[in-house]
């Protein structure tokens, strides 16, 4: 009996000082890992590399689902960039739509968050008013209240008439028509201002009460103190931001359909209207492509510029400079 | 004096967030009267008709000919809950797999994962859209349930990486002891960190499901015959057809379809507004 437990001992041993000494880790071999990520890496494989590689050929390609595609080479690019106005007025609008969404919704987020910060009771009944058009914010149901709000007779030119002013229709009219889209996404502002004032959460308050000690008031303490220490939370939320008003599609689908007169043309409902209603899928592939580099383009340039406005307070010494 | 000064200001404060939250929340208002108006009280400025019409709830309900939309919500929920489940499977391995297992290339394939997060959905519509017509995929749920089952539908990386986050938050004590008793991984996974993920777990299914019903791109993409449409598009097509005809049944309808997303807020608000703030998912 006991050489038995020896043995049994010394297998052990033997087992946890070969399993130590190996490369992969303690117990388990790769294969285990590999198992539990294999959804994820079958899912990457052929749902996204795979499709990202056919959309680069097909990009070069005369691709419509009905016909043979034909290789055409630079082709549909050469077309998009010296023949194609409507990519243009997409570009134009879209540039205006992100120019226009992004920081109006980003300082609603922010000045909400710095009032909500300070109001404590009934902090519950404001957020969840604040946050309920975020909640159904992507939804078509949104998008067909808003074109009844927006229209002529809608309840936002009511509002006007309260003050004597008189309205038009604001989605008919090509100059008006993108920002009653633009209001609809700032209308939105929830989400982010819930994410600012978890950032302000976590300002320790000794900042204020020492500046305050040195005189510093309200304002010099926002522009010195709030804005740096939240800058890390403004910079999450300005690239998240402009990478989804980027790729912006139902409202301006559902709302204006582009229209009027191509106002409200944004690059995904062009992209889309390429690629299903007239099924240019080559074209269109080359179109999001386009987008995929703009976007990256402009993601890497705010990364770029954040080291010269984003602090953080482990390489700051608690929001002052270096 | 100062005291009172001090309550003056928090009253303003106060009065100025009520009128602004009443502002935010106007448009709600102005939908709920306006479903119930008729064409021509749509355009009266009141936000209350005077003769509600309660009939465009019902109508509305029925203004799909040969459908009801008792029909198109089972669609939306059936799609629902396919995709929850299917989410919830793969997500939570893959996520538990990257959280506490080693493997060679992990920290690669963790990279590569986080890239994704940023891709734009339109590079890969047209491919995918492709893909799953050569496969005859075209109006059925497969292009919405196998990408999840394979954690990579809508939202279905992000889960993965919220969910990695979470994990990682949980003792890994427990695990050890866990494989002392004979546990397997399997067993640690199921028995022991899904149990403790379980908050996580909750955000990441309201945002799936939250998510999945407001896909409208996807199901306008995918679904093409009127048996099989989900409520957004639906309403796209009374929307379509009734143009200029009954707004106020088709406003109905709309606000009928978000009171889903509305119950599971109300449900789940603190932890959505909680799991937003510290994620940091858009909504």
């Amino acid at each position: 009996m006991n050489r038995t437990v020896t043995v049994n001992d010394s297998k052990i041993e033997h087992a946890i000082g070969k399993k130590r000494s190996s490369f992969w880790s303690r117990w388990e071999t790769p294969g285990i890992g590999y198992l539990f990520i294999s959804p994820w890496l079958i899912g990457f494989f052929l749902l996204t590399l795979y499709p990202m590689l056919l959309s680069l050929y097909y990009s070069f390609t005369n691709y419509t689902l009905m016909k043979p595609k034909k290789w055409v080479g630079l082709d549909n690019y050469h077309r998009i960039f010296t023949a194609d106005d409507k990519f243009i007025q997409s570009l134009k609008v879209t540039f205006w739509y992100v120019l226009g969404s992004v920081p109006l919704k980003l300082i609603a987020a922010l000045l909400v968050a710095i009032i909500l910060n300070k109001a404590v009771k009934g902090i519950s009944a404001y957020r969840i008013a604040i946050y309920f058009p975020s909640l159904i914010g992507g939804s078509i149901a949104v998008s067909m209240l808003w074109r009844n709000i927006f229209g002529v007779d809608g309840s936002f030119n009511d509002f006007l008439g309260l003050f004597g002013v008189q309205g038009t229709g604001w989605i008919s009219n090509p100059s008006t028509a993108l920002w009653s889209l633009i209001v609809l996404t700032i209308w939105q502002f929830g989400s982010s201002m819930v994410i600012f004032l978890a950032g302000l959460k976590q300002i320790p308050k000794d900042l204020y009460e020492a500046s305050s000690v040195d005189g510093a008031n309200r304002i010099v303490q926002f522009f010195r103190i709030t804005l740096p220490m939240l800058s890390p939370t403004i910079y999450f939320n300005f690239i998240m931001g402009v990478i989804g008003a980027f790729q912006m599609f139902t409202s301006a689908y559902v709302i204006t359909n582009g229209g009027p007169m191509n106002s409200t043309l944004v690059y995904a409902v062009y992209l889309y209207e390429r690629a299903f209603s007239r099924y240019q899928l080559g074209y269109a592939s080359a179109l999001a492509w386009i987008m995929l580099i703009m976007i990256a383009v402009v993601a890497g340039l705010i990364a770029l510029s954040s080291k010269y406005w984003v602090f953080y307070e482990t390489d700051t010494g608690r929001g002052k400079r270096k | 004096m100062s005291f009172s000064a001090k309550n003056v200001r928090g009253g303003i404060r106060h009065i100025l967030m009520i009128l602004f939250c009443l502002l935010m929340v106007y448009p709600v208002f102005w939908w709920i009267g306006a479903s119930l108006k008729s064409n021509e009280e749509l355009t009266s400025a009141s936000l209350w008709p005077d003769h509600p019409l309660w009939s465009n709830f019902k109508n509305g309900w029925n203004s799909v000919p040969g459908h009801s939309f008792t029909d198109f919500y089972v669609n939306t929920f059936g799609l629902e809950i396919a995709v929850l489940i299917t989410t919830f499977v793969s997500c939570t391995l893959v996520a538990f797999g990257f959280a506490r297992l080693d493997f060679p290339l992990k920290n690669f394939w963790f990279s590569i994962l986080m890239l994704t997060l940023m891709l734009p959905a339109q590079v890969l519509i047209i491919p995918q859209y492709a893909m799953f017509h050569q496969f005859g995929w075209v109006n059925t749920y497969l292009p919405f349930i196998v990408p999840h089952l394979l954690a990579s539908g809508a939202g279905g990386t992000f889960f993965v990486f919220l969910l990695i986050q979470f994990i990682r938050g949980v003792p890994r004590e427990l695990d050890e002891s866990a494989k002392i008793d004979g546990c397997s991984w399997f067993g640690i996974y199921w028995r022991i960190v899904m149990p403790l993920t379980k908050p996580a777990i909750v955000t990441v299914s309201i945002f799936c499901f939250l998510w999945n019903w407001d896909d409208f791109l996807g199901h306008l993409l995918y679904i093409n015959s009127v048996d099989k449409y989900t409520v957004g598009l639906a309403l796209k097509m009374i929307n379509d057809s009734q143009s200029g005809t009954q707004w106020g049944q088709v406003l109905a309808m709309s606000l009928v379809s978000i009171v889903p997303a509305t119950i599971v807020f109300a449900f789940a608000q603190k932890q959505l507004v909680e799991g937003v703030a510290t994620t940091g998912i858009k909504g």
